[in-house]
């Protein structure tokens, strides 16, 4: 394993990726407390209050049928990052059963899983997004099921490639010779082997997902209203931008944060996980290149 | 040089082969039946028969799908549901203003981006680096369409020195906040790696063997350090180039820029299939084809990629 007892303080010592590990924990806390904290229901309507700018009362203010921001961004909280944990660990299961197989047995599968993945690549993220969608018409469920879907060729290129590193290693052919089965090799034997590359990935995915399912629900692809999405919460704040600034800001603040510290804690784990890349000087720089660098980029 | 280019020619056509057969078939797990969706409850079977007959659904889809290659060779990308116009006059039409937003776009980010990170490296101003690193990591972690909104109401709603939409017959005013918003994540991106990249040369000895020889800090930097930090920005650039069409889809959306991407948009909120699977797969193939030239250009700028066979 590569969790020496020496990760938990190396990770420590980096001291932005506690930072946004403390971020997002408050986050995933507001999130799961969401009742406790919204001073009032999501959806509670009172048109008394109307447009009402930031206050005591309704610290992020109300929008245009008097419902809290605050609560409608805590709730939302739930919604985006329950739909990004969901659909990233969608694939992967996906890139880490195909990622396996591909890397395990090699050969004409292995050839046509990578095609496959290599044509998954060829699309810029987001459109690909928007196709599936389109066929599969708006809505959450098929929001999780896209972004799942389309997220599993980078896990699989990635398990493949450790799964190929691995499997010729001394241990495994011990292990072979003493007579274990493919699926006891591949399990016991290569993929713990490839957990902590998979951990950054998933962490970094996380963000980027997050930030898709936004994205998609702010086109109107996504999350539909009256349920609180951060993205169709922005998109719905825009009409409002001259009157209720406060209706877009919240939302988007709150999911800026989100996928900033997300991206925070990947780089402190790939950092932590991974001595040799760690940069030397201020943490915040992380390598240009690594397991994690091209899922930072994707999906814009 | 020729075969590598030749190599990279070739992988080429299964690629776009399988982006167009995916894109195809995507189209057609629809549920429901599409000519009902676009005529509504307004039509007796009849009419439905003759429109699906019209659009050449009512063959097999074998046949179907044979005609849709066939259309793509003569770049025939079929008729919009909605408007029945050919698709491809559409996205003539449409993409050559998504075209000068991402390349605009593309501009800024590298200039600035070099510009931020080179400054970064070069380390004279105290506390700069980390501002400007907190900033590479904000650049790649805010929405674009967020950061669009917040650009609409600073400089169009509270100073009222740009116009917070609309295309404006092409005018620079108009250009510069969507061109700016689509710029920012990748301008992050390349600050960070331009930073990295400088810091990599100038600790190289070709450096000191410069200083050494007493070439002046411009020619160092200029000629020495420059060259060989940025062959990974432009790599960067060409990875970044989805991310471009990616973002003109939200950007284009926030700023009521009549581009390709608001297009699309606006075609899946009409479902209109054939629009969506023409400018998504022309989205894709530009994709590609920036890709391919990257990595060709890539090869001209440094040997080592030439003689490897192993990328990816």
């Amino acid at each position: 394993m590569n969790s020496r007892p020496g990760f938990l303080a190396r990770f420590m010592r980096m001291h932005v990726a506690v930072v946004g590990f403390a971020v997002f924990g408050v986050i995933l806390v507001a999130c799961v407390a969401a009742p406790l904290i919204a001073p009032a229901p999501p959806d509670a309507i009172n048109l008394d209050t109307a447009l009402k700018a930031p206050s005591l009362h309704h610290p992020f203010g109300t929008d245009p049928f008097g419902r809290d921001v605050l609560s409608r961004v805590v709730h939302g909280a739930r919604i985006s990052l329950g739909v990004g944990f969901l659909a990233r660990t969608i694939s992967l299961i996906i890139g880490l059963v195909l990622g396996a197989i591909a890397g395990y047995f090699g050969g004409k599968l292995d050839a046509l899983l990578m095609r496959l993945a290599d044509i998954t690549f060829a699309y810029p993220t987001l459109l690909l997004l928007i196709a599936v969608i389109a066929v599969l018409s708006p809505g959450i469920v098929s929001l999780f099921v896209t972004l799942g879907v389309v997220g599993w060729a980078s896990v699989a290129r990635l398990v493949r490639a450790q799964v190929l590193s691995v499997k010729e290693r001394e241990f495994v052919q011990a292990a072979r010779a003493s007579g274990a089965g493919h699926a006891n090799l591949l399990v016991r034997h290569i993929l713990p082997q490839c957990l902590a590359p998979v951990l950054v990935i998933y962490t970094l995915g996380l963000g980027m997902t997050i930030m898709a399912e936004s994205s998609l629900s702010f086109l109107g692809l996504g999350v539909q209203p009256p349920a609180p999405s951060w993205g169709s919460m922005v998109s719905g704040g825009i009409a409002f931008m001259r009157v209720a600034p406060w209706l877009a800001f919240f939302p988007g603040l709150f999911l800026t944060l989100t996928v900033c510290s997300l991206n925070l804690i990947g780089d402190g784990l790939r950092d932590a996980l991974n001595p040799r890349t760690a940069a030397p000087a201020p943490a915040l720089v992380a390598p240009a290149t690594g397991s994690g660098g091209p899922a930072v980029r994707k999906g814009h | 040089m020729k075969t590598f280019i030749a190599r990279r020619l070739l992988l080429l056509l299964p690629i776009l082969w399988g982006v167009a057969t995916l894109t195809f078939f995507l189209m057609y797990v629809v549920p429901g039946d599409p000519v009902r969706t676009i005529a509504g409850e307004r039509y007796d079977e009849r009419t439905l028969a003759a429109m699906r007959a019209e659009l050449g659904l009512d063959r097999p889809l074998v046949i179907q799908y044979v005609h849709f290659l066939g259309g793509l060779a003569r770049f025939d990308l079929g008729r919009s549901f909605v408007t029945r116009r050919p698709v491809a006059e559409a996205i003539r039409e449409r993409f050559p203003k998504t075209l000068v937003l991402a390349l605009s776009a593309m501009f800024i980010a590298i200039v600035l981006g070099v510009f931020i990170g080179a400054l970064a490296a070069w380390g004279r101003v105290p506390g700069l680096s980390r501002i400007l690193m907190t900033f590479s990591l904000v650049g790649v972690s805010i929405p674009v369409f967020w950061l669009g909104l917040l650009l609409i109401y600073l400089f169009a709603i509270k100073l009222s020195i740009l116009p917070p939409s609309g295309y404006g017959g092409g005018s620079i005013r108009n250009l510069v906040l969507p061109a700016f918003t689509l710029s920012f994540a990748s301008m992050a991106t390349i600050a960070r790696i331009t930073r990295s990249g400088f810091l990599d040369a100038l600790g190289e000895d070709y450096v000191r063997t410069a200083r050494a020889k007493g070439l002046g800090e411009r020619a160092v930097m200029g000629k020495h350090v420059m060259r060989n930090a940025l062959i990974p920005v432009v790599t960067i650039v060409g990875a970044d180039f989805g991310s471009y069409l990616s973002g003109a889809v939200l950007t284009e959306s926030i700023f009521g820029w009549p581009g390709l991407g608001r297009f699309i948009v606006q075609a899946i909120l009409k479902r209109d299939f054939p629009v969506i699977q023409g400018a998504v797969l022309f989205m894709a193939t530009t994709f590609i084809l920036v890709n391919l030239a990257v990595d060709i250009s890539y090869g001209f700028i440094d040997p080592r990629v030439r003689s490897g066979g192993g990328e990816r």
